[in-house]
């Protein structure tokens, strides 16, 4: 590895709260003079990793580097780091030109210096003839300016934002965010910049970091991360997406919704489930025809400004689409998509797998409760077994009581005609569960799995 | 109308009775009789007398006890506050309720039982009991009246200031003093001013850990005096003059929390 082309390295870091994991093993390479975004939902561990660089907070395990330099237990003020907080953190007891040249001040710059310093910092914010003033008298997005002003000044090595216009409506976020691309230009540094806006992470990086549940999902540009989302995640948090199961028949063939369909890509080998990915935009919708791959029925048409948003109905699976032209509600339509606009996922695993040991020929324990299963009579009592289970022969309760074990609805995922849901149980392991019915991210349920779709098999001691 | 003036009334009469035994004693304090109640005509003679050193040496001095205790005890038990506050807060959640219900005690405890158990502590370590030993006691129990007036203020404070501060390149030394201080400063400012109007005040636990060395401060001078038959004329001066004083530090509290109100 090239030690000196990276300014921050994290090298296998992994974080605690107490019990609870909420940085699992990262690693992260950038680049001097890169705009890296750190992109997540909400708890994904993002702003625990950007913490651990400022120094705020320090690793469980692993080491930061920054320029080169072993930083993992080095206190905050000793960082070549500088920070732009969320809710600005500008010290209300200082004006606007103090506030500006607290770092410097502290680092015993000469006045003169200070002052055109600090002037400078103004200017490059657009906020010049603002330095008197009092930051308890200025609008969100102006002490957002005079947060990245004061961080700038200083000239660090990397500056690292942590969802610095979230605070801030719509119209002021999109200027911010043209104004921020500017700045990282001009000014050269590294911006490493967190946020839970997948359009925001689109428009201003040169890298996207995508993050979920304490692990990197993917690294890449963003139309890398656009186009060839990694997996069902990615794939669901960037942008819109028709996400489906699929069937890889042979290579650059695949079959979903019943139809088999020519792609680009190879090497899943023959007859493998995958995950298919087609945006709504690379749909071409018209009335059905001999050249439609798939035809269906239009059941809503939204328009959103620059094109009209539809789902169509096609054997059985909706399809969002996105066109220019509109097709009204119950007009019959056909779908085509080009070979490169299909994207392949290779499943991440097709059933739920999980590390039992079996009590008696009828019962086997696992997610740390006793199930009932159709009688085992290959395998002795006692032993280590594998329990399979497949996702839609997962039961979901409302009533917790009713469910062997609980647990929380995390991620919901819709696949055209079935949500695939992942159900953090109180055992502590992810359960996948392919359900028809409508649940909401955070339901708390009960979890019930019958006797005969249990498959147990022995652990193949290596 | 009539039950507008009813209501006046009732609130003016409530005040004067409240109010009646210090105006009493202001209005006798511009006389020289020696027994309240007695008018003599109109004189400051006790107010340059209480100033003279002389015959009511031990008077001056319980007064300049007083003061300096009050303002030691008040010092320290604000610097000591302000610390306990910045800890409280830094605390996580669950131990943050518990030390705050803890230094709630005190506050809720009577007097006489601090004093007592003081008076027992200082004994059973064998600690001569003076001026060190009222001083310590004043500050044990101003300093849950400092953390309860610092508090509030950390809380209103943007959690991020203090890590903006250590970003910036400054020790957390320096955070706290450029930073966290000026914070939190008219909390320490308003515990101040409670703990002196506080240690002023007490007798209880003045009485129990004050000795027999002959120290007096004003409460214990004024109680003996009392006891001895009859109150020094000087008495209704300085009652007037405390009164005056600890009215205007009143005051200048209200006028501080209703300006924090409005911004």
């Amino acid at each position: 590895m090239q030690q000196s082309s990276y300014i921050i390295e994290v090298n296998g870091v992994s974080k605690f709260f107490g019990d609870k994991m909420v940085l699992d093993n990262i690693n992260l390479y950038v680049k001097k003079g890169e705009f890296v975004t750190v992109l997540g939902p909400s708890g994904c561990g993002k702003t625990t990793l950007l913490r651990l660089i400022a120094g705020f907070q320090t690793a469980s395990e692993g080491e930061i580097k920054i320029a080169g330099k072993e930083i993992t237990q080095t206190p905050p003020h000793k960082r070549p780091v500088n920070t732009v907080f969320q809710k600005y953190a500008l010290f209300p007891h200082l004006n606007v030109f103090d506030n500006i040249a607290f770092g410097l001040k502290l680092k015993k710059i000469p006045k003169q210096i200070i002052g055109k310093k600090v002037k400078a910092a103004l200017r490059m914010v657009g906020m010049t003839d603002y330095e008197y003033r009092d930051v308890n008298s200025l609008s969100g997005g102006q002490q957002q300016r005079v947060a990245i002003a004061r961080a700038i000044v200083n000239e660090p090595e990397v500056l690292l934002l942590d969802e610095p216009l979230a605070a801030l409506d719509l119209k002021m976020r999109k200027d911010m965010q043209m104004e921020l691309k500017e700045m990282h230009k001009t000014l050269g540094i590294t911006f490493v910049y967190v946020t839970h806006d997948q359009e925001e992470a689109l428009t201003l990086s040169d890298t996207i970091v995508v993050m979920s549940e304490g692990k990197i999902q993917q690294i890449g540009t963003p139309v890398d991360i656009y186009n060839e989302p990694i997996n069902s995640f990615v794939a669901d948090f960037i942008g819109e997406s028709n996400i489906l199961n699929g069937i890889m028949v042979k290579d650059k063939l695949v079959r979903f919704a019943g139809v088999e369909f020519e792609c680009v890509d190879e090497g899943f080998g023959e007859n493998m489930p995958v995950d298919v990915v087609v945006r709504p935009e690379d749909w071409y919708i018209f009335p059905d025809s001999d050249a439609s791959q798939i035809s269906g029925v239009v059941t809503s048409s939204i328009f959103k400004g620059v094109h009209y948003e539809m789902v169509v109905n096609a054997n059985g699976y909706e399809f969002i689409v996105q066109d220019y032209h509109h097709f009204a509600v119950g007009e019959r339509v056909g779908l085509l998509v080009k070979p490169f606009d299909i994207h392949i996922m290779k499943k991440e695993r097709v059933c739920n797998t999980f590390e039992g040991e079996l009590v008696d020929e009828t019962h086997v324990d696992f997610l740390g409760c006793t199930f009932e299963c159709l009688p085992v009579t290959t395998i002795a009592p006692g032993a280590k077994v594998q329990v399979h289970v497949d996702f839609k022969d997962v039961i979901l309760q409302d009533n917790e009581e009713d469910g062997t074990l609980t647990g929380d609805v995390c991620f919901i995922l819709y696949k055209g005609d079935h949500y695939h849901l992942t159900v953090a149980s109180d055992w502590g392991e992810d359960i996948f569960v392919d359900t028809d019915d409508v649940w909401d991210n955070g339901d708390h349920v009960g979890i019930t799995i019958l006797p005969e779709s249990i498959k147990v098999t022995q652990v193949v001691e290596s | 109308m009539v039950k507008r003036i009813l209501c006046q009334g009732y609130l003016w009469l409530l005040l004067l009775l409240l109010y009646a035994p210090i105006f009493l004693i202001m209005i006798y304090s511009f006389t020289e009789a020696k027994v309240l109640g007695n008018w003599t005509g109109f004189s400051t003679k006790l107010y340059s007398s209480l100033f003279v050193s002389g015959t009511h040496h031990s008077l001056t001095n319980a007064l300049l006890n007083t003061l300096s205790i009050a303002l030691i005890a008040a010092t320290a038990s604000t610097l000591l506050g302000s610390v306990t506050a910045i800890g409280i807060f830094n605390l996580r959640s669950r131990a943050r309720k518990a030390i705050s219900f803890v230094n709630n005690i005190p506050i809720l405890n009577g007097d006489i039982i601090i004093g007592i158990s003081l008076f027992l502590l200082f004994v059973s370590l064998g600690i001569p009991q003076g001026y060190i030993t009222v001083v310590l006691a004043h500050i044990t129990f101003c300093t849950p009246y400092v953390v309860l007036s610092v508090l509030p203020r950390l809380k209103q404070m943007n959690p991020n200031i203090y890590e903006a501060a250590l970003d910036l390149g400054a020790t957390p030394m320096q955070a706290l003093r450029k930073v966290i201080v000026p914070e939190i400063l008219p909390g320490m400012i308003s515990g101040f001013m409670l703990a002196v109007t506080l240690s002023i005040d007490d007798f209880a636990v003045t009485v129990f850990t004050i000795g027999n060395e002959g120290l007096e401060t004003l409460s214990t001078y004024i109680y003996a005096d009392a006891r001895k038959g009859g109150l020094t004329p000087e008495l209704r001066p300085l009652s007037t003059i405390i009164f005056v004083l600890v009215l205007v530090l009143l005051v200048i509290i209200n006028r501080r929390a209703s300006k924090k109100k409005e911004e």
